[in-house]
């Protein structure tokens, strides 16, 4: 024991890859939030009437809520007036047209994160919905994407494009008012991406999003709403980080899903923001709302998520399956170490008959962190033959972590079948032993064994994403045994 | 090659080897018999650098270094190689990758290039043929759901691959029915060299009969109270642990 204890707290006492602070002028509100800002920040984005309406709704329903407490993570509460609600880089001219325009700065900040734009989108065939702070920078691969009438743009450019579309199914699977965070997100959001492909369509290309917070105090507050028409199927990737800064970040982001009939959605994230230093200091605060509704029968939603990063995790990425013969599936790696704090899991809510879903989540734990995992299976009373097949295995390094699991299962249909397993196993320290005493690394043996347990989410990811999730993995566990 | 000299070694404050002198000389074959508890597996582990264990007296040399000093995975590059009693479960992690990080970590250390995958299989696959095991155990997880036989099998394999200096089996023989000791007993063998010593630790005497040793030494209560030929295992299994004077509820026959 006291090998892997000694091993495990060195590994853990790595730095942070990813913080660096983008040097670039910007223009950033005064701290603070009242229906001003709101209206500013909708003048700003030259949005239609309807959107300050829906806005200035969602920002009166906020301040009649209260900020939840449930979940199984403890943190100061947030001061939502010292934060600035908006934070864009200033550039000389309006928006640039192609990548040449882009800031050169900015340019060698996706570099640093490992996306070189051009080479990276170009070699993948990916096309890049870069959200850099709140505001898109560019988007790549416009040309083929409009070509099969897929629409992929920055959400405040399809609010002025498709204001029908955007007025139709925004907040439709996430109301507004649906909890305090996804209210606030509602009334504040800067940007993020909008994605919309037509009936039949098959997306020729995987999309991608990196997100990254970088001003210091400001909160990020992304809003995601893809709409899959009947019978077409896209593949979105979204990756995350943030620079290192001593004080905490806001991150509440809003993801809509909309699937009609025979509509198909992958939706995978590695999630790499800020976990804050060895003491806990610092950190993202990773407060978000991810739903997807199949709306249409046979339809299908996958979630696949690795998360490695962020102070304090809120987040249940969640499927309603109303249309009948309705799959959602929820594949889910959380990491945490050092303070770190994860509740997070998902909801799947069968509405429709024949409906199915299948939830595999894999904790692992390092450090003094606390991961939890809280997932609800509900059957309303139509769920005729419904099913769901739930799997949650824990697995700790040391022994100062804690993994917890919260399953909530409420059926009102006597034909739904519901199964559910759970284990939580130690990386032992035999299986280190066995490891170094074969000349493997330490290090390397931690990873391989952690890459190991969570094989059945690795393989749901996109072969490229696959590969990065699990040198994410390995950097984020170096350390963690020595 | 080993020189062992005065052991001491004790686990959570328990003293367990208790003055141990050994050598062992290249190309030799030792085999250490004693009674349940004895400290026959201490001392493999010991060798093995299980930090669960803690030496309190003594010096382990190979090939003049002080092994002592080294971390467990030097010892392993440095051709100490355990085969496990109880090999451990590792789920999820291929035999194939496993064995293969295992052998790049002995390359890196000797300067030779990585094998890359395909070469590696190549490789995998004639190694396991030699200890009949079906080349489908490379895809399945570490020791993930083996029977005991063929986790034996897959340690004998494991040391064919590494072909180490040192090669320590402890209780090699447990839990194998006659067919598979032979499988087992013949992996062995074929380990067997001019450049390589190994030490077979083990309670039964009938391993030996298929790997015959040059040296068998009898381990009771932390020490070695008697060493000698191949004939000495077969005293002991004629007369037991008992005509040494040691109480034993088993005999060294079963």
């Amino acid at each position: 024991m006291a090998t892997t204890d000694k091993e495990v707290r060195e590994l853990i006492k790595r730095d942070y890859e990813h913080g660096f602070v983008t040097e670039i002028e910007s223009d950033t509100f005064e701290p603070g939030l009242n229906e001003d800002v709101i209206r500013r920040l909708s003048e700003l984005k030259q949005e239609p009437e309807f959107m300050l309406e829906w806005r200035l709704k969602a920002y009166r329903r906020w301040l009649e809520m209260e900020e939840p407490d449930w979940a199984h993570v403890d943190y100061p509460k947030v001061k939502y007036n010292e934060i600035s609600y908006y934070s864009a880089p200033k550039r000389p001219e309006d928006m640039p047209q192609s990548l040449d325009e882009v800031d050169p700065e900015l340019l060698r900040t996706y570099e640093k994160l490992g996306i070189p734009l051009h080479e990276r989108a170009k070699l993948a065939g990916v096309a890049v919905d870069a959200v850099f702070d709140s505001v898109s920078v560019v988007t790549t691969f416009k040309e083929p994407l409009e070509k099969a009438g897929v629409i992929f743009c920055p959400i405040s450019e399809a609010v002025q494009k498709y204001p029908e579309l955007v007025e139709k199914y925004l907040g439709s699977v996430v109301p507004a008012a649906d909890n305090y965070f996804a209210a606030l997100n509602s009334a504040v959001f800067s940007d993020g991406s909008f994605v919309y492909i037509p009936k039949g369509v098959r997306c020729p290309m995987e999309l991608s999003t990196y997100f990254r917070i970088n001003a210091a105090n400001t909160g990020q507050f992304e809003r995601t709403l893809i709409i899959a028409d009947e019978g077409s199927y896209v593949s979105y990737l979204e990756g995350c980080t943030a620079p290192m800064r001593d004080e905490n970040q806001l991150h509440a982001a809003v993801v809509e899903l909309v699937l009609l009939k025979d509509a198909q959605i992958k939706y995978s994230t590695v999630q790499n923001w800020y976990p804050g230093d060895e003491n806990g200091k610092g950190g993202i605060y990773n407060f978000v709302t991810k739903r997807a509704a199949c709306i249409g029968d046979n339809s299908k939603v996958s979630w696949t998520q690795v998360e490695t990063g962020s102070a304090v995790t809120w987040k249940y990425p969640s499927c309603i399956l109303r249309g009948d013969n309705s799959v959602g599936e929820f594949y889910s790696v959380a990491l945490t170490h050092n303070y770190q704090q994860a509740d997070t899991g998902t909801k799947m809510i069968h509405l429709g008959k024949n409906t199915r879903s299948t939830v595999i989540s894999k904790g692992i734990s390092a450090g003094r962190s606390s991961n939890s995992y809280r997932g609800l299976i509900k059957f309303n009373p139509g769920a005729e033959g419904a099913r769901n097949f739930t799997q949650c295995d824990s697995l700790l390094i040391g022994d100062r972590c804690g993994a917890h699991t919260f399953p909530y299962i409420e059926s009102k249909n006597k034909s739904a079948i519901v199964e559910h397993e759970a284990t939580t196993s130690k990386v032992s320290d035999e299986q280190m032993f066995l490891c170094r005493q074969r000349g493997i690394n330490p290090e390397q043996a931690v990873s391989m064994i952690v890459n190991g347990f969570c094989k059945e989410v690795f393989k749901e990811l996109p072969m490229e994403f696959a590969v990065e999730a699990g040198k994410l993995l390995e950097v984020s566990l170096e350390g963690s045994v020595g | 090659m080993l020189s062992i000299k005065n052991l001491h070694a004790s686990v959570e404050g328990k003293q367990i080897l208790k003055g141990i002198n050994l050598e062992i000389k290249a190309g030799e074959v030792h085999a250490i018999m004693g009674p349940n508890g004895s400290g026959k597996s201490t001392l493999s582990q010991v060798l093995a650098g299980n930090e669960t264990f803690e030496v309190t007296e003594g010096d382990v040399t190979l090939n003049g270094d002080n092994l002592l000093e080294l971390p467990t995975e030097a010892r392993a590059r440095e051709g100490v190689f355990l085969a496990f009693q109880y090999p451990v479960e590792i789920p999820g992690v291929s035999n194939l990758q496993f064995l293969r990080t295992a052998v790049n970590a002995m390359r890196k250390h000797q300067g030779k290039d990585d094998m890359n995958a395909a070469e590696f299989m190549k490789l995998a696959k004639e190694v396991s043929k030699q200890v009949d095991l079906d080349p489908a155990f490379l895809k399945r997880g570490v020791n993930e759901g083996f029977s005991g036989g063929e986790k034996k099998r897959n340690e004998i394999m494991q040391a064919l691959l590494l072909q180490p200096k040192l090669a320590i089996l402890d209780e090699t023989d447990s839990g194998l029915d006659i067919d598979a000791l032979k499988v087992v007993s013949d992996g062995v063998n074929a380990l067997r060299a001019p450049d390589r010593a190994i030490l077979m630790i083990t309670h039964y005497q009938r391993l030996l009969d298929h790997i015959v040793p040059d040296y068998v030494h009898v381990l009771v209560d932390g020490k070695i109270i008697k060493s000698g030929g191949r004939e000495l295992a077969l005293e002991l299994e004629a007369k037991g642990y008992g005509w040494l004077g040691v109480k034993d509820n088993t005999t060294a026959s079963h």
